[in-house]
């Protein structure tokens, strides 16, 4: 039953990715038909057809435009969901999330030190280092503090998730404030978080670094179910509780990393996305992951259309956008929590 | 690792040589020296913090003795990878709380784990429907954990560690928060594992049902080993009068002989 009924979210979250990706390239300032599309696509592979535009701009408007966009969504919303996901494993806490606890902010600010400094040495994969390196130090942080005796309290985890958010925005401010006028019109865009500009180059360096960190996940799924049972009584199953842990850490930092370093802030993905396949398909881990693949794509497809639809020729800010929705979400999380189980304590 | 499942009657599962636990200047355990034969049942008791649980998470391997040594079929506890120590011992703690609202029936299942890719693994199935309907929570199989009452928790918890099948058993209260037809079910279980070749060590409050159901019963006290052997003989008045510091009688139960430890009371409301 619980099979058919995985098959079933599973396919309608595919469906909804599907639709928004098709969605996505057709709708915009330059409105292009799904022939142009295909046309496009087979030109591309070698095959000439009417299909194909005529139009040189409308086929850069798909190649160097949408379509890098499209895949920057996909994976960034995954990634975030997983990052958010795994996270909740190892804290077995359903509220530890990479933009609550600070991680997403840590991240933001190696970024944010790599622009001013100008430390483009290495290319695109510069920043994205500097913000896994911001992302890892915040999660050791985070965790360092939070986990007492083999369990996380709560309030902990959020008032670390509170001084660490604060200490890397003074530290963010800090940088805008010594830094030229360039790299903080680049800082500010990031902090707010947009998929506008997404380039192939960059759509590389996410894919490279975050599918096997997934893939690791996906692998580690058993493992988290039974962490929830406890540290000790996941070792008397055999797992090495320990290790888990610090690689799951690193595989976080990693996700949430690269998935900032080229996008920006997005906060609550990893929340929300996993929250609700956990209220639909239940906590077991190995589905909770691919569902929240899966969700989490479709979500940022969809709210990076609306980013750049629903205010006719600007391109909201989609940082901005989720934590709209993100932010009652959380809010109405906690009481129902509060209502149903007296609260986190 | 010579001996082949369910345990070998007769062979000795654990062998404890004077070990201790120290943290900082406290001792918690001081030369216990302990064999744990196949085939039986052990009840460890004793008054609070005598060191039972610390004991118990010697043998387990999750405490490192400070001194002496620990071996489980004939090899350092130490030298155990973590899966193979989970296909040779399962262990039941105290507290019992699961994180997100996996189903009873995921919780026993995960009992499994330490089988996966083996050829055990065929049998899952079997193992898991045996545990349930031995610990009677058949009816809650399909509940979340997080919504079931106390006694239903640990008894999925047993049925859990009853699904891992190890020829050896680490249970720490089993019997705390049950009913008493549960209680006494949960002995009559331990008693069948045991009849099967297990090794079954229990931490047990009660002295009367450690008394009607153990072969052998430890006694600890301030960290001390103070008596191991049969019930009868560890369990006498004088001796529970002077670990837990309050008058007990001991008579025999009329029908099996065995001891039942009751407390004095003194009669009216004076």
């Amino acid at each position: 039953m619980l099979r058919s009924r995985r098959a079933i979210v599973f396919t309608m979250l595919a469906l909804l990715l599907t639709g928004g990706i098709v969605a996505s390239y057709a709708i915009g300032q330059f409105p292009i038909s799904p022939s142009e599309l295909i046309g496009a696509i087979l030109r591309a592979l070698g095959i000439d057809t009417a299909w194909a535009p005529t139009d040189p701009l409308v086929d850069g408007t798909i190649w160097q435009v949408r379509l890098p966009r499209i895949a920057m969504a996909i994976l960034v919303g995954a990634l975030l969901s997983v990052a958010g996901a795994v996270m909740q494993a190892i804290f077995g806490n359903p509220l530890a999330e990479p933009g609550v606890v600070g991680v997403s902010s840590g991240a933001a600010l190696g970024a944010a030190a790599a622009i001013a400094f100008g430390a483009s040495a290495l290319g695109g994969w510069s920043i994205a280092a500097a913000a896994f390196v911001g992302g890892f130090l915040a999660t050791l942080l985070v965790y360092a503090t939070a986990r007492a005796r083999g369990r996380t309290e709560v309030v902990t985890l959020l008032l670390t998730g509170i001084a660490v958010n604060a200490f890397a925005g003074a530290g963010l401010a800090l940088i805008l404030f010594a830094t030229n006028t360039a790299s903080r019109e680049q800082i500010i865009f990031w902090q707010l978080g947009s998929l506008n500009g997404s380039r192939w180059v960059d759509v590389l360096v996410v894919l490279i670094a975050g599918l096997p960190a997934i893939a690791v996940t996906i692998g580690f799924a058993r493992r988290y179910d039974l962490l929830a049972l406890g540290e000790r009584t996941a070792g008397h199953l055999g797992v090495r509780v320990e290790r888990l842990r610090i690689v799951s850490i690193i595989l976080v930092a990693l996700m949430t990393g690269v998935a900032v370093a080229f996008v920006g802030i997005i906060a609550f993905v990893g929340l929300v996305v996993p929250h609700l396949i956990r209220m639909v398909l239940g906590p077991s881990h190995r589905s909770l992951i691919v569902g929240s693949l899966l969700g989490g794509a479709a979500l940022m497809v969809w709210a990076d259309l609306a980013a750049r639809t629903l205010v006719p020729a600007s391109d909201l800010p989609i940082g901005l956008l989720t934590s709209l929705i993100g932010g009652p979400f959380f809010f109405w999380l906690i009481r129902r929590n509060r209502a149903k189980a007296g609260g986190w304590a | 690792m010579t001996s082949s499942l369910p345990g070998n009657a007769g062979g000795v599962a654990y062998r404890a040589t004077d070990v201790g636990v120290r943290i900082g200047a406290t001792s918690i355990l001081e030369g216990v020296t302990l064999e744990v034969p196949y085939g039986r049942v052990l009840a460890l008791v004793g008054p609070n913090g005598a060191g039972k649980s610390t004991l118990l998470g010697v043998l387990a391997g999750d405490t490192p003795a400070t001194t002496g040594r620990v071996e489980l079929d004939g090899i350092a506890i130490d030298d155990w990878t973590p899966k193979e120590l989970a296909r040779r011992r399962a262990v039941l703690l105290q507290s019992n709380a699961v994180a997100f609202s996996f189903t009873s029936k995921q919780v026993v299942e995960m009992g499994r784990a330490p089988w996966i890719g083996t050829n055990a693994a065929d049998s899952d199935e079997n193992a898991i429907a045996a545990a349930m309907s031995e610990t009677d929570i058949v009816g809650v199989a399909d509940r979340a954990f997080p919504t079931l009452s106390g006694g239903e928790r640990a008894r999925v918890s047993l049925a859990r560690v009853l699904a891992q099948e190890t020829p050896v058993l680490l249970l720490d209260e089993p019997t705390a928060s049950l009913d008493l037809g549960h209680q006494e079910e949960v002995l009559r279980i331990a008693r069948r594992l045991a009849m099967q070749g297990r090794a079954v060590i229990a931490v047990l409050h009660d002295l009367s049902l450690a008394g009607a159901y153990a072969d052998d019963v430890a006694m600890l006290d301030q960290g001390h080993l103070v008596a191991h052997g049969a019930p009868a003989d560890v369990l006498t008045a004088e001796r529970v009068e002077s670990v837990y510091r309050t008058e007990v009688r001991v008579t025999p139960d009329p029908d099996t002989g065995r001891p039942i430890v009751l407390p004095r009371r003194s009669g009216g409301r004076s």
